[in-house]
């Protein structure tokens, strides 16, 4: 078995440093290391966007990133996106829109809402079709996770990402 | 303690409610959105090691021997299992609740022995300090088999020639069993009237043949279970399923203790649509821990979700439907086999008493298969047997109306079943909404717009499913703040929290944030039937209702002790408590509770209800690519009798999901084998579920004749959606391009096919 390495890097705003073997994947590290079980395996190879965690801005499938090619990077995963006082508007949205049934692909689907959002702030209904492509869900058909995209849109446009508190 | 008349919940005025119909955010939602929600990969215990599967390379072998010991010798193995750890289960049945199993075939299913029946099947599982050493072992492991040649296909299987799977099945005829080795391993008949006769009064008879094949429920967390054998022989399990309580029974069955020694805890689950049922993993985890003395989780990779756990069955279907001059239905014929996979189980009774289910047939005769085959065994998938048969008996009816010309809405409406209607398996409908559905579509906005370009057609189908009762428990305890805790045993697929205390609620007149639901396990909970059926919000919602009830008779009594009056001089409205000289509001009531004498818990069941009946009626449009053969999906309405919606987002969002399902199953997915019966496409890049690209908003028509059998009108919602969309879809491409596609998938490769004979 090969050494293991230190790997620096910073997660959801904080500066990390953690200890793994070349063969593991991120997605392995965060779950199983780093206890950041947000992200979550559906597939392992890069189908199902369930393991989405953005890097350095980028949505990523860390299923497929080995933990050492993060080295120096910025991470930001679910568990990084609420603030201490209130849930991110995407987040907020996903729920008033009822975007969830089981709930296993939305850490996912939310990760990539974000990282849409951020490059286009205004998309179309076929822009968001297109870019959540990578991200399957098999209990909503989809319909409220496009409008949950689309408030979100509308949410961020005249709030910015201030939080919605809310009452739970 | 004194009792008040409490027979009716109050609710706000006439028929409408307070809570019911709302959109509340769901209990659980917050935790699901930060990532919080811990599902059963998300277990961990301390010293726990973890497990990996050795599975079958081949589809159908005799197991000559397996040699587990370069695999125990390596550093960091803990534990290995194999079929010869399982103990012997014998030949019993055992009643899982939603359907019975044949202890058995499970007990082999879980770990092959002595042969393996389709590719994936499971052999032997290793425990280890990580999950890299399990894996590394289990390629250590060696196995000799005797290879068996593979039958894929039901018809093939059918045959006497066929190569046998189990050389104990037998035929069951109604009851009477066969006395040979056969895959054949039921058949089920119903008729009803003189079928000939009812063909002699048709104007037009169709007779069509169609095969569909073999697709999976394709939730997204793969199977997982971790499990604690203790010291003192006790184990817990810790895992996502539709059913704790099933899960506590198989386990103890197939591990041979006592029921009360399992216990089982429900983690969130990540899609199940009847797939996470049946055990897989969750004895074999037990195994492990019992040998190593360490908790062990195993979880599953995709490869071995679709290859090793149930999918829905490929079938063969004939159809024969009479129709007289007037648009009426004389007769009506079928002939279904479905494969069963490796063990006997496919849902063909269901796919039997659903076929001709939306109408009143008056001559009718079905026969009915149940075939193994060299797949994965099948499970439930989303109403088990129903989408294959409405393919079938749904594009049948549109051809007949083709030829008659008579509109398929007027069709459906003219043939609907309706109350007393009885079915061809000789059930007679209680108060049911088919005939409204069809009304729906046909004032929809989409069913009225004109569709107009070349390539583009418009279909319509109909589906039923039965939902059902069967049993649910639930507690409530009243707070001090005048919260209430509802505590239940419905595992939560998509929502149910939510629709329990929205009940709960109702029945109390507080607000929906005032309940606080909690699934619990197995020993902190009245038994409790498996999430599937379509039952929850059904039966666990009677539960809810009936706790509800019994706290308000407790209320009641305790507000008549403080104020030294009769019980039935005090009432219980809209969440108040009404004496004759002052009132309480439940908050106030509920501070006072803990002061005052015992606390308040309400407890409720449901058992003897069983609900009537559900169905929907899809319109789709579609545009076909007569070069490509691709179809796309231009606009889709759903109409379906929800009986009375607790929460209209959840249930939309059910119609919405079960349509999509439908519309993969209609357009791509299917199992992919070569001649050697292994899978070719066991991952989703490969298999192809639909996309948020490949489907259009989905449009929903909640319809409401209230189920009587529910305090409020429930009626399950989650099945019926999946069943009209390949028929609805078959039927608008006919429309569009004149070609009536009999087989599924309709991918592009067989709508190509069938246009090029349509041309030549
Ligand atoms: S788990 Fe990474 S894409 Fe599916
Ligand atoms: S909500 Fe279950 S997979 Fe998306």
């Amino acid at each position: 078995m090969a050494k293991k390495r230190v790997v620096s890097t910073t997660i959801n705003g904080n500066q990390t440093e953690f200890l793994c073997e070349p063969r593991q994947t991120l997605l392995e590290v965060l779950r199983d290391t780093l206890n950041l079980t947000g992200a979550k395996e559906g597939c392992s190879n890069g189908n199902c966007g369930a393991c989405t965690v953005l890097v350095d801005g980028r949505p990523v499938d860390s299923c497929l990133v080995l933990a050492v090619e993060i080295e120096g990077a910025d991470l930001e995963t679910i568990e990084g996106v609420a603030c201490s006082e209130a849930l991110h508007p995407v987040q907020q949205c996903y729920l008033e829109n009822a975007a969830l049934q089981c709930g296993i692909c939305t850490p996912g689907f939310i990760m990539s809402t974000k990282a849409l959002l951020d490059e286009n702030s205004s998309p179309s209904e076929d822009d968001i079709r297109f870019y959540l492509a990578g991200n399957l869900c098999r209990c909503t058909g989809y319909d409220k996770i496009v409008r949950a995209v689309q408030d979100s849109a509308e949410l961020m446009a005249s709030n910015g990402i201030d939080g919605v508190q809310i009452d739970r | 303690m004194a009792t008040a008349d409490v027979d009716t919940a109050q609710t706000n005025g006439n028929g409408k409610y307070k809570v019911i119909g709302t959109r509340p955010i769901r209990h659980d939602g917050v935790d699901k959105v930060t990532g919080r929600a811990l599902y059963g990969a998300d277990v961990k215990l301390s010293g726990m090691l973890h497990a990996a599967m050795l599975r079958s390379p081949h589809a159908h072998a005799n197991i000559k021997s397996i040699d587990t010991s370069k695999a125990e010798a390596l550093p960091g193995v803990r534990a290995v299992v194999t079929n010869a750890d399982l103990p012997e289960v014998g030949d019993r049945i055992a009643e899982l609740g939603e359907g019975a199993v044949n202890l058995r075939h499970l007990s082999c299913n879980v770990l092959a022995g002595p042969k393996v029946l389709y590719k994936g099947h499971a052999i032997a599982a290793v425990a280890a300090e990580n999950i890299h050493i399990a894996k590394e072992a289990v390629g250590l492991i060696d196995v000799e088999y005797e290879l068996l040649p593979p039958v894929l296909d039901v018809r093939e299987a059918m045959e006497d020639s066929a190569p046998i799977l189990n050389d104990d099945v037998r035929t069951d005829t109604m009851g009477e069993l066969g006395n040979t080795p056969t895959n054949i391993a039921a058949h089920f008949r119903y008729e009803k009237g003189d079928i000939e006769k009812g063909f002699a009064e048709a104007k037009v008879v169709v007779e069509r043949e169609f095969d569909t094949a073999t697709v999976h429920q394709g939730y997204i967390e793969p199977h997982n279970a971790t499990a604690l054998w203790n010291k003192d022989g006790h184990i817990t399990v810790w895992t996502s399923t539709q059913g704790t309580f099933s899960v506590r029974q198989q386990v103890a069955e197939l591990v041979n203790v006592p029921l009360s020694k399992v216990k089982v805890i429900p983690m969130e689950i990540g899609g199940g649509f009847g797939g996470k049922i049946s055990v897989y993993l969750q004895p074999v985890a037990a195994l492990l821990s019992k040998k190593s003395g360490q908790a062990v989780k195993l979880i599953m990779d995709r490869s071995a979700v679709f290859e090793a756990t149930g999918p829905t069955p490929g079938s063969y279907i004939r159809v024969k439907m009479g129709v007289d001059a007037g648009g009426k239905i004389t007769a009506a014929e079928a002939y279904l086999a479905y494969e069963a996979g490796g063990y006997p189980g496919s849902p063909i009774n269901p796919g039997c008493m659903c076929i001709f289910a939306c109408y009143d047939v008056p001559n009718g005769k079905i026969d009915g298969f149940d075939v193994c085959v060299n797949k994965p065994r099948t499970n439930a998938y989303r109403a088990p047997g129903a989408t294959n048969a409405a393919f079938a008996a749904e594009t049948v009816i549109d051809e007949i109306c083709d030829e008659l010309g008579i509109c398929p809405v007027e069709f459906r409406l003219n043939n609907a079943s309706k109350e007393g209607t009885r079915r061809v398996d000789g059930v007679e409908y209680p108060v049911i909404g088919m005939a409204d559905t069809v009304e729906a579509i046909k004032s929809s906005a989409h069913w009225q717009s004109n569709l107009e370009g070349p390539n583009r057609g418009r279909g319509v189908a109909s589906g039923f499913w039965f939902n059902c009762g069967l049993k649910s428990a639930a507690t409530a305890t009243v707070n001090a703040d005048g919260s209430v805790s509802l505590i239940e045993g419905s595992t939560d697929i998509g929502g149910s929290r939510a629709s329990l205390a929205m009940q709960l609620a109702e029945t109390l007149g507080i607000a929906a944030e005032d309940v606080n639901p909690a699934v619990v396990d197995t020993d902190s909970v009245g038994y409790t039937d498996v999430t599937g059926g379509s039952r929850v919000t059904f039966a666990t919602g009677i539960a809810a209702y009936e706790a509800g009830m019994d706290i308000r008779r407790q209320m009641i009594a305790r507000a008549a002790e403080i104020w030294d009056v009769d019980a039935d001089q005090v009432r219980y409205e809209d969440g108040t408590i009404i004496g004759p000289e002052s009132s309480y509001t439940f908050k106030e009531l509920a501070e006072l509770v803990i002061k005052t004498g015992d606390p308040v818990t309400g407890r409720g069941a449901s058992s003897a209800a069983n609900q009537g009946g559900a169905f929907g009626t899809h319109c789709v449009d579609v545009e076909v690519d007569p070069d490509l053969g691709k179809v796309k999906i231009l606009r889709y309405t759903i109409a379906q009798d929800c009986g009375t919606a607790i929460h209209p987002s959840y249930v939309e969002g059910q119609m919405q999901g079960g349509a999509v399902q439908g519309i993969g199953w209609a357009l791509n997915e299917e199992y992919f084998y070569g001649d050697d019966g292994s899978m070719h496409n066991a991952s989703y890049l490969d298999y192809r579920i639909p996309t948020c690209y490949d489907v259009p908003m989905i449009e929903t028509i909640i319809v409401e004749v209230p189920d009587p059998e529910h305090p409020f009108g429930v009626r399950g919602v989650g099945e019926v959606p999946i069943v009209p969309p390949p028929a609805a879809i078959a039927n608008a491409i006919n429309n569009a391009i004149g070609v009536q596609m009999t087989e599924l998938p309709m991918s592009p490769p067989r709508v190509v096919h069938e246009i090029l004979k349509k041309n030549s």
